[in-house]
């Protein structure tokens, strides 16, 4: 069921330049997994917990985007409301999760990525029984509809709205974490959790904002990823593991690691894609993550600490 | 009664896998029919991988998300041998898979040429996991890189492995992975004395992989495996090297894992990337959580037991499966993470409220 549908990538639409096409399709999906992945590096970096039910989140995110046309008639409109609409949707998730389940498990990090994977199939398994199996089409606005050309491959605006929103995303929660009380909370929280404590940070608030903004964050990128595939049950499974493994070679505690490494991976994915198949890129992908990690265990940044290993 | 307490902790895993011994072995093929006996035997596969995951997991601390990777190496080193067997029953020393005249161009890929052999079939059973594990491993654990980042790089490695099998429909059957075996090293796959034949075998190899980790435990090897669950870098400045101890579990659980499905094709009569893709691999850590991870016994019976509750639910409610799958990770990780043949220590440990939960 996972491998359905092939890599997290965009369905390249005409192949007219070796180079430029992946590039540009490349840019997309890494800016789709950049948006998967933010949330994903904040609650893993910061309280150490791996949520693999972050996929249905994205899938949440989708089909409220779905609800919400059919809501609001006007697709013009609709995918203004839906953004933040998703937005909630999915930070309200992640955050029922959080208080239901994960505030129990902080002392065992590894099992949260089991019981998160509970979660997950339980949402999967939810959508298909409400939603149908089969997914559901998302009405494109009149606004994204149709393409530029570039160096003679038309590129659609869809995503190129991706890439806008990754780059929004990312200057919002940059700006949270930087300019408001609780971005400087969560830093804190981040780099030394006990010491945050100690000066008085509520660091079960900040995880709560955390967890909520984070998972929030997953919902927008459902945004994006309905307009380009549609809604699918199975839509969270196709994104997870890249963007975990995005997280992963981006070393956790800051954001330019992830932020490069999105779109590494989307560019590379894209590539391999277009010289081999989208299955071998997959598995191109993968192995060059691990070597990668043989070169930098901890991933391209990260936050020097005095603790082992 | 001090006195007994050495005596049991030497007898009592013994005397537990005799037990399992004789129920498998003596007790099953006596009371259960044919194909209920055949649907344990599918149990029994899934249960053989999930000894080695209780090794890698449980007493390793390697939370390995992609053992059906190596459950498919051996399933499809199997089934590709039964399928040639097929072929060559039928149409000559040089015959080839029907898949691949109904798919491909008439020819067969290099690689499928060995496994005409039983013998190479069974050497390549516990040599390619064994080769895939060391490079994985090798290059995981010698660059400290542990915890999630593993487990995640091992589901990773499960979704690569499943996608690469659907879209190679010419190779190695695609979505519809390997099917319609007739022959198991020259015996007939239809004759339910063969069929009871191949479940005690997959029962025998059950119980000698109990056997097997139990004395791993026993042994040196199995404390320092415990010791560097729970402290790596002690284990390593006490001149250890904690990559080297890990190596060794993980590859026998890729092993066990792919003797596992080496007898799952021929009991179940196919092999598919809907049994070794990450929902599979999820689905065997499964048994292992709810069984017990670092218990010698839970893992395996825990893998029986919910390999027979999906066939049960799946029987009288098709749907409802995976949100029963989901609420047992929840329900089991949430309240008992050591699984229930641990229940009622943890439960009395949470009673006991001047004891700090220690729970690993």
């Amino acid at each position: 069921m996972l491998a359905q549908h092939g890599t997290p990538g965009l369905p390249q639409e005409t192949h007219v330049d070796a180079f430029t096409t992946p590039l540009l399709a490349g840019t997309a999906t890494g800016a789709l997994l950049l948006i998967a992945a933010l949330g994903l590096a904040l609650t893993f970096g910061q309280m150490g917990v791996i949520n693999m039910a972050h996929g249905e989140f994205l899938m949440a995110g989708a089909y409220t985007t779905y609800l919400t046309q059919q809501v609001v008639t006007n697709t013009d409109l609709s995918i203004l409301v839906a953004l933040p609409a998703a937005f909630l949707v999915a930070g309200a998730l992640g955050l029922l999760l959080e208080v239901a389940i994960i505030q129990w498990m902080y002392r065992r990090p590894l099992d949260t990525l089991l019981v998160t994977v509970g979660v997950s199939l339980l949402l999967q398994q939810l959508a298909k029984d409400v939603f149908g199996a089969q997914g559901d089409p998302v009405q494109t606005p009149g606004w994204l509809d149709g393409n530029i050309d570039v160096f003679g491959y038309h590129w659609p605006y869809r995503q190129m709205f991706t890439i806008l929103l990754a780059v929004a995303a990312l200057a919002a929660l940059g700006a949270l974490l930087r300019y408001t009380s609780y971005g400087r909370q969560i830093r804190a929280t981040v780099q030394n959790r006990d010491l945050a404590e100690t000066m008085g940070v509520s660091t079960r608030t900040v995880d709560r904002v955390t967890f909520f903004v984070g998972s929030g964050l997953a919902g927008v990128g459902g945004v994006a990823v309905s307009l380009i595939s549609g809604t699918n049950p199975n839509l969270g499974t196709t994104y997870i593991i890249s963007a975990f493994l995005v997280v992963v070679a981006g070393g956790l505690g800051q954001l330019r690691g992830t932020v490069i490494a999105a779109f590494t991976v989307g560019v590379v994915t894209a590539f391999f894609t277009d010289w081999f198949s989208s299955s071998m890129a997959q598995v191109l992908t993968f192995a060059l993550v691990v070597v990668f990690l043989q070169l930098r265990p901890q991933g391209l940044f990260t936050v020097r600490t005095r603790g082992l290993a | 009664m001090n006195r007994l307490l050495p005596l049991a902790r030497t007898w009592g895993p013994l005397i537990g896998i005799a037990l399992v011994a004789i129920a498998l072995l003596v007790v099953a093929p006596a009371v259960l029919s044919p194909f209920r006996l055949n649907n344990l035997g599918k149990y029994v596969c899934w249960a053989i991988a999930g000894v080695g995951i209780g090794l890698a997991w449980g007493r390793g601390g390697m939370l390995v998300m992609g053992q059906g990777v190596f459950f498919g190496l051996g399933g499809y080193a199997m089934a590709m041998h039964l399928k040639l067997e097929a072929a060559m029953a039928t149409g000559g020393p040089d015959a080839i898979p029907d898949f691949m005249v109904l798919y491909g161009d008439g020819t067969m890929p290099g690689w499928w040429e060995p496994f005409r052999s039983g013998a190479f079939t069974l050497f390549a059973i516990v040599a390619l996991p064994a080769v895939a594990a060391t490079i994985l491993g090798w290059a995981i654990f010698k660059r400290r890189v542990k915890g999630a980042y593993f487990a995640i790089l091992t589901q990773a490695l499960a979704v690569a492995f499943a996608t690469l099998l659907i879209a190679t429909i010419k190779q190695t059957g695609g979505f519809n992975g390997l099917n319609q075996f007739t022959l198991f090293f020259g015996y007939n796959l239809y004759d339910p004395v063969n069929k009871k034949m191949i479940y005690s075998i997959a029962a025998a190899v059950l119980v000698v992989c109990l056997v097997v980790v139990w004395q791993l435990y026993r042994s040196r090897f199995g404390e320092l495996l415990v010791a560097t669950r729970d402290a790596e870098e002690r284990v390593r400045f006490l001149g250890h090297d904690p990559a080297n101890i890990k190596l060794v579990a993980f590859i026998v659980a890729a092993i066990m894992a792919s003797i596992g499905g080496a007898l799952f094709a021929p009991i179940t009569g196919i092999i598919s990337p809907s049994d070794v893709d990450a929902t599979a691999s999820i689905f065997l850590i499964a048994g292992v959580a709810l069984g017990g991870r670092a218990l010698l016994l839970g893992p395996a019976l825990g893998a029986l037991a919910v390999g027979y509750g999906r066939t049960a639910l799946s029987e009288s409610f098709p749907d409802q499966w995976t949100y029963f799958l989901g609420l047992l990770f929840i329900v089991v990780i949430l309240f008992f993470p050591s699984g229930l043949g641990n229940a009622w220590s943890q439960v009395t440990q949470r009673l006991r409220p001047q004891h700090q939960e220690a729970t690993r």
